[in-house]
């Protein structure tokens, strides 16, 4: 599996706090770079955002497809199902 | 309470459930298009949308997107956000984004609404229609921009008309044109993922952190609300890349020339996003310089990395792009310094803050090419001779750009490039250019070029204000140098306002 960088960019807002919080937790090799109005993280290969993760810090069910109102651009294949939102390369 | 179908279940239901092949029409009469460009697709139901949209999800987060921009917009209007801008010469920026960038937004919505009526593919016809519908809406939040700012502020009075006559947003215009007037997948190769996926990222992400930065509220929100939906995009024009070229082996010598050959068009058509960023922002965000290495050396090399499995390459002139990073907002500013007197907005002289910080981020080029060209500029308007062009410049065939770009190993000479064809002879900018041309000639000896236009008597006048005024542009008030102008007064009167008050309390 490829090692290069697998990208997410979020919205700088309270929809997206849980979820970046949730991928740092989640992602120990994630690295988080901070801009005006937005959160980039980069991920060596691989990067999960896990439901049931975002859910434990929003205090309710969280739907993977929630993410449509705070992504502002990603980077990688997507893998996407009730319970995950994934990113890798090849 | 109904149980919750699950994802996969329900886009299956949603997407290939509804579908239907026809019996009483022949299905390629039905679908004239998609197979006269030598694409061929063996199943369609092999298409994946991998965040599994489906139209009632769709229309329940475009809501929320929608509420939420609309409260923005209107409380960005209902309390003078333009105020808060770090400077009028932002404008510049925005001026050029608004008249430039809105229409292919509605071009696009029209495209996209052809291609979902017209592509064979279930996954594919409701991955278009949402698209369409995406980019009317941008359309609208940007109008809904440009009607703010066109109360306040000079050179957005009618940017439809502008869009069709004025020269350097023909760079735009024709960039697009040049997409909808081929087939659906070389559109779908060239837009979404060339241009969405490639590409898009240096328009839309630190442009529009910038815009933040710049304190301008409107255009971050429109911005980061369309980028959401580009986020879809991007990921559309890599699953139809993918599904393309897996689809059949005769497909990746198609694909690669389209990657080729659009890559270099996006690549011209955000040389202007790139001046932008180093010259029009008052607050800087990153160098296009950085922008470049974050979004293309370093995520498209991992794209392309990915992509090599189906033996598709880099595109072809990707190391010339890489090469340019350095030099092409300097020379796309020169271009818009010296023929303000004809556009939209104003330009101005770089002040020495400002060229510290070019040549921090630029320390291989600016002091040594660049710095001296703006000292002089800078001095000659300090004698009162502030420097117009008003030589017509030669334009290249392809990208409609002022032939302003220079040798691949040599930034002190400009490239020229140039073929004969049926007895005449076209020119281009560079070697991409050239390339793109020589595939399609009979396609590009049709372009409409603002240049050859006003030559030949179609653009109101042999004088530069006929002309302007063909455009609807005001010489005098829309443009020329800022320093003098109309919007630098009205700012400084506002700002000088917000003092006096300020001291009051």
């Amino acid at each position: 599996m490829s090692t290069n960088n697998v990208s997410i960019t979020l919205q700088n807002t309270e929809d997206a706090r849980p979820i970046v919080e949730a991928i740092t937790a989640d992602n120990p090799d994630a690295t988080v770079h901070h801009y005006p109005a937005m959160v980039k993280i980069d991920c060596p290969g691989h990067l999960t955002i896990s439901a049931e993760s975002v859910g434990e810090r929003l205090g309710r069910d969280w739907d993977p497809q929630e993410l449509h109102l705070s992504v502002i651009s990603l980077s990688g294949n997507i893998d996407e199902d009730d319970d995950h939102f994934d990113l890798s390369w090849n | 309470m109904a149980k919750k179908i699950p994802l996969k279940r329900k886009y299956e239901m949603m997407t290939r459930g509804l579908a239907w092949d026809t019996t009483y029409q022949d299905m390629d009469d039905v679908y004239p298009y998609d197979k006269f460009e030598g694409i061929k697709i063996h199943d369609w139901d092999a298409w994946e949308d991998p965040f599994r949209l489906t139209q009632d999800a769709y229309w329940k987060y475009q809501a929320e997107k929608e509420r939420k921009l609309y409260a923005v917009i209107d409380s960005f209007a209902q309390n003078n956000g333009q105020l808060g801008l770090s400077d009028a010469r932002y404008l510049g920026a925005l001026k050029l984004f608004l008249t430039g960038v809105s229409p292919l937004e509605y071009q696009a919505h029209r495209h996209f609404a052809h291609l979902a009526r017209n592509i064979r593919g279930t996954g594919a016809q409701v991955a278009a229609q949402m698209q369409s519908i995406d980019e009317l809406r941008h359309a609208q939040t940007q109008i809904h921009a440009i009607s703010h700012y066109n109360k306040y502020f000079d050179g957005l009075h009618d940017f439809t008309h502008m869009h069709d006559r004025v020269w350097y947003l023909s760079v735009p215009k024709s960039f697009f044109d040049d997409a909808v007037s081929a087939g659906p997948f070389e559109f779908f190769t060239a837009i979404s993922f060339s241009f969405e996926y490639v590409l898009t990222n240096l328009l839309f992400v630190p442009f529009m952190s910038g815009a933040a930065y710049n304190g301008d509220l409107a255009t971050v929100t429109f911005g980061f609300s369309a980028q959401s939906d580009e986020s879809r995009h991007m990921t559309l024009g890599l699953e139809v890349i993918k599904f393309l070229l897996e689809q059949d082996e005769a497909n990746v010598p198609i694909i690669q020339h389209w990657i080729d050959k659009w890559f270099w068009r996006g690549h011209r058509l955000l040389s202007l996003v790139g001046m932008m960023m180093d010259y029009m922002l008052p607050k800087k965000i990153m160098s296009w310089k950085d922008a470049w290495e974050m979004y293309f050396e370093e995520q498209g090399g991992a794209l392309f990395e990915d992509l090599a499995r189906y033996g598709i390459r880099p595109p072809m002139h990707a190391e010339q792009a890489n090469n340019e990073k350095h030099r092409i907002s300097h020379e796309v500013w020169a271009i818009f310094y010296q023929y303000t007197h004809a556009a939209g907005f104003h330009t101005w002289d770089i002040d020495d803050e400002h060229k510290a910080w070019l040549s921090a981020e630029y320390p291989d080029t600016f002091d040594k090419y660049y710095r001296p060209r703006l000292d002089l500029w800078k001095q000659m308007a300090a004698d009162g001779n502030r420097y117009y062009n008003m030589a017509l410049p030669q334009l290249c065939q392809v990208c409609q750009i002022p032939m302003g770009f220079t040798e691949p190993d040599d930034p002190t000479t400009i490239c020229f490039r140039s073929r004969e064809y049926q007895g005449d002879r076209y020119h281009f900018c560079s070697d991409g250019c050239q390339y793109i041309f020589d595939h399609e000639p009979e396609k590009y000896i049709q372009a409409w070029l603002p240049v050859h236009q006003i030559f030949q008597g179609n653009c109101g006048g042999a004088e530069i204000p006929d002309v302007l005024n063909w455009y609807h542009l005001n010489l005098g008030v829309d443009n020329m140098a800022y320093e003098g102008s109309a919007e630098e007064k009205i700012w400084n009167d506002w700002m000088a306002t917000r003092r006096v008050g300020a001291a009051r309390t």
